[in-house]
């Protein structure tokens, strides 16, 4: 494959291992409270029969979206502490415990592959690192990823999943907003179609930012959406929440999004939208 | 004038001011010598003061209740020759978000600002400074609108942030912050930014992307409140002085940072004190960025802008 030797740092992944999973293991819906044996959730995508998506990582949306093979993009990029910041713990140390738990860099990973022969750029957000908090990492993996489709013309998919802003890059993470949001005017600009995302959860400063400008907006039925979250929305009211609030239906009823796609329809739907944009 | 607490030091100088004050309009004695004395010990005083304030205390200053807000600049700065516009055309005029036309010395100006109240009345009418969804969108729409017509934009920063209310959700706050910053970056007219007050997170940044990003002295610019943070990370209210400090919100811990481009310095002992003379510094500086910006093509303008927000951030990479 030709535009895979144009890489220089890329890790070369096998899709659809199959992972080793041990009978006698089930799983516990939190929202049905049904038991399900772990084979069969997995086969379903982690997706129980009364609708519930249980959120999934990185990899696991790679390895149903994309064909077969992928390479991994800047995958070495480190938070780098700019603000020596400490609260009751020192960052360097939350970011040492997460990448030890994790086996992760931060808090998001980018890839390129192919959706049914059509190339695509997926940067998918891993919540299990810090919340899937934004600092200058994920901005510059997301502006690396746009520069990279900008050169090559391939469409953007960004998989948000992230409570929002990371605290103890403060500032920094804060300019993150406006630096993903400027580089993708140049996207927008050489009109390369960019996909939005959403999956549970995606709040603060990520919904302010890139989650809301796709060309087009998605989510994954369930998911909270928001800016604020549901309790600092609570407390400003000074009232109970109506239910469904800030799900992904919830948003999609107030126009924001274009619309709801189940997990198992996922590939089908994304690489009919990559056609359509083409064709 | 009201007193921050560590600004008490001057309490007494200034109420013994205020008395020869009183003596001096009877007219009977000259209180010209004991007077001037008197105002240089509180200047004195409060350069002690002012020397090594904390994060903590700067970010109480951007606060302080006689603070200059938005609309007084603007008065200022246009003379009056100011014509406020309404409205987000969609849903309703955000009292929280003003803008409209200026003159500044001949030339057009498009001012956009949150703005807070004096008063609990109007700190009601104005919601504190929290612009709710169709605030970002007048403040868009008025953007657009300078752009048309080729007019600079000033954008004066003060907020505790966007709004965190229930139908602020429904109306997308999310979006409508997200759509300026995407907008923001590419308009091809000047955009000057000023925090005057509180920058609090997407809700200041929904108004600051621009060419010239400027801290007053005594603002701070964070992705959270002090009191916040301390909530979150340390599970207590009790931390705001803590958080004040680890956040690195100052103007000057910003500059150094390279998150902004210019520091004002303030008045002595901050902008309410010297209203008058903080507004000038801050139309001679408007005045200044405007000209220089003038200079470059729509589309250097616009390049610039980009790659200045694009380099932000600090990362290794192995
Ligand atoms: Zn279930």
């Amino acid at each position: 494959m030709k535009w895979f030797n144009r890489l220089k740092k890329g890790i070369t992944t096998e899709t659809k291992e199959k992972k080793e999973i041990k009978e006698g293991l089930w799983f516990k819906c939190p929202s049905c409270k049904k038991v399900i044996p772990i084979n069969d959730h997995v086969k379903n995508l982690k997706v129980c029969d009364c609708g519930y998506h249980q959120k999934i990582s990185s990899k696991e949306y790679f390895d149903i979206i994309f064909d077969g093979k992928y390479t991994e993009l800047s995958p070495n990029l480190k938070s780098s502490d700019p603000l020596t910041f400490s609260d009751t713990k020192k960052y360097t140390d939350r970011l040492k415990t997460s990448q030890e738990k994790t086996k992760l860099n931060d808090a998001i990973t980018v890839a390129h592959g192919k959706v049914n022969k059509q190339d695509l750029v997926i940067a998918s957000m891993n919540f299990e690192f810090i919340g899937g908090s934004m600092g200058s990492v994920v901005g510059e993996k997301i502006s690396r990823a746009i520069d990279y489709c900008l050169e090559n013309n391939i469409p953007l998919m960004i998989i948000s999943k992230s409570g929002g802003a990371r605290m103890m890059e403060a500032a920094y993470s804060l300019m993150q907003m406006a630096k993903t949001s400027a580089k993708l005017t140049l996207l927008a600009e050489a009109k390369i179609p960019y996909i939005s995302f959403l999956t549970d959860p995606t709040t603060g400063g990520v919904t302010a930012s890139y989650a809301m400008l796709g060309d087009i907006n998605i989510a994954e039925p369930g998911a909270l959406i928001g800016f604020a979250g549901p309790r600092v929305v609570k407390e400003t009211i000074g009232k109970d929440l109506p239910e469904g609030f800030q799900t992904s239906e919830f948003v999609l009823e107030h126009g924001f999004l274009d619309y709801i796609v189940e997990r198992k329809n996922l590939k089908e739907t994304i690489a009919l939208q990559l056609k359509m944009f083409k064709n | 004038m009201i007193l921050l607490d560590f600004e008490k030091p001057i309490e007494d100088l200034l109420k013994q001011l205020t008395k020869l004050e009183e003596v001096e309009k009877e007219g009977n004695i000259d209180v010209s010598s004991a007077k001037a004395e008197l105002e240089k010990k509180i200047n004195d005083k409060r350069k002690e003061i002012t020397k090594n304030l904390t994060p903590w205390q700067r970010v109480q200053l951007s606060r302080h209740p006689e603070r200059p807000y938005t609309l007084d600049y603007i008065k200022y700065i246009t003379k009056g020759k100011f014509i406020e516009l309404h409205g987000d055309r969609t849903v309703k005029d955000d009292k929280a978000m003003i803008g409209g036309f200026g003159d500044v010395d001949g030339k057009t100006v498009m001012f956009i600002g949150q703005q807070k109240g004096t008063n609990t009345k109007t700190r009601q009418y104005r919601n504190f400074g929290m612009a709710n969804p169709e605030g970002y969108r007048k403040a868009l729409r008025l953007m657009k609108l300078a752009e048309k017509f080729d007019k600079p934009i000033v954008t004066f920063i003060d907020t505790p942030g966007a709004y965190p209310g229930l139908e602020a959700e429904e109306r997308g706050q999310g979006e409508a912050i997200a759509r300026n910053l995407f907008e923001m970056s590419k308009l091809k007219v000047p955009v000057i930014c000023i925090i005057i007050g509180e920058g609090a997170s997407g809700g200041a940044l929904g108004i600051g992307v621009g060419d010239v990003v400027i801290m007053l002295e005594n603002t701070w610019y964070s992705v959270i409140s002090p009191e916040s943070c301390s909530s979150i990370l340390w599970r207590s209210w009790d931390y705001k002085i803590d958080a004040a400090n680890a956040l690195k919100l100052t103007s000057a811990d910003m500059k150094k940072n390279g998150l902004i481009d210019c520091v004002i310095k303030e008045p002595l002992g901050g902008a309410h004190v010297n209203p008058e003379k903080m507004f000038a510094t801050v139309k001679t500086a408007i005045k200044k960025r405007i000209k220089e910006l003038s200079e470059l093509s729509k589309e250097e303008l616009v390049k610039k802008r980009i790659e200045k927000f694009a380099n932000m951030g600090e990362f290794i990479e192995e």
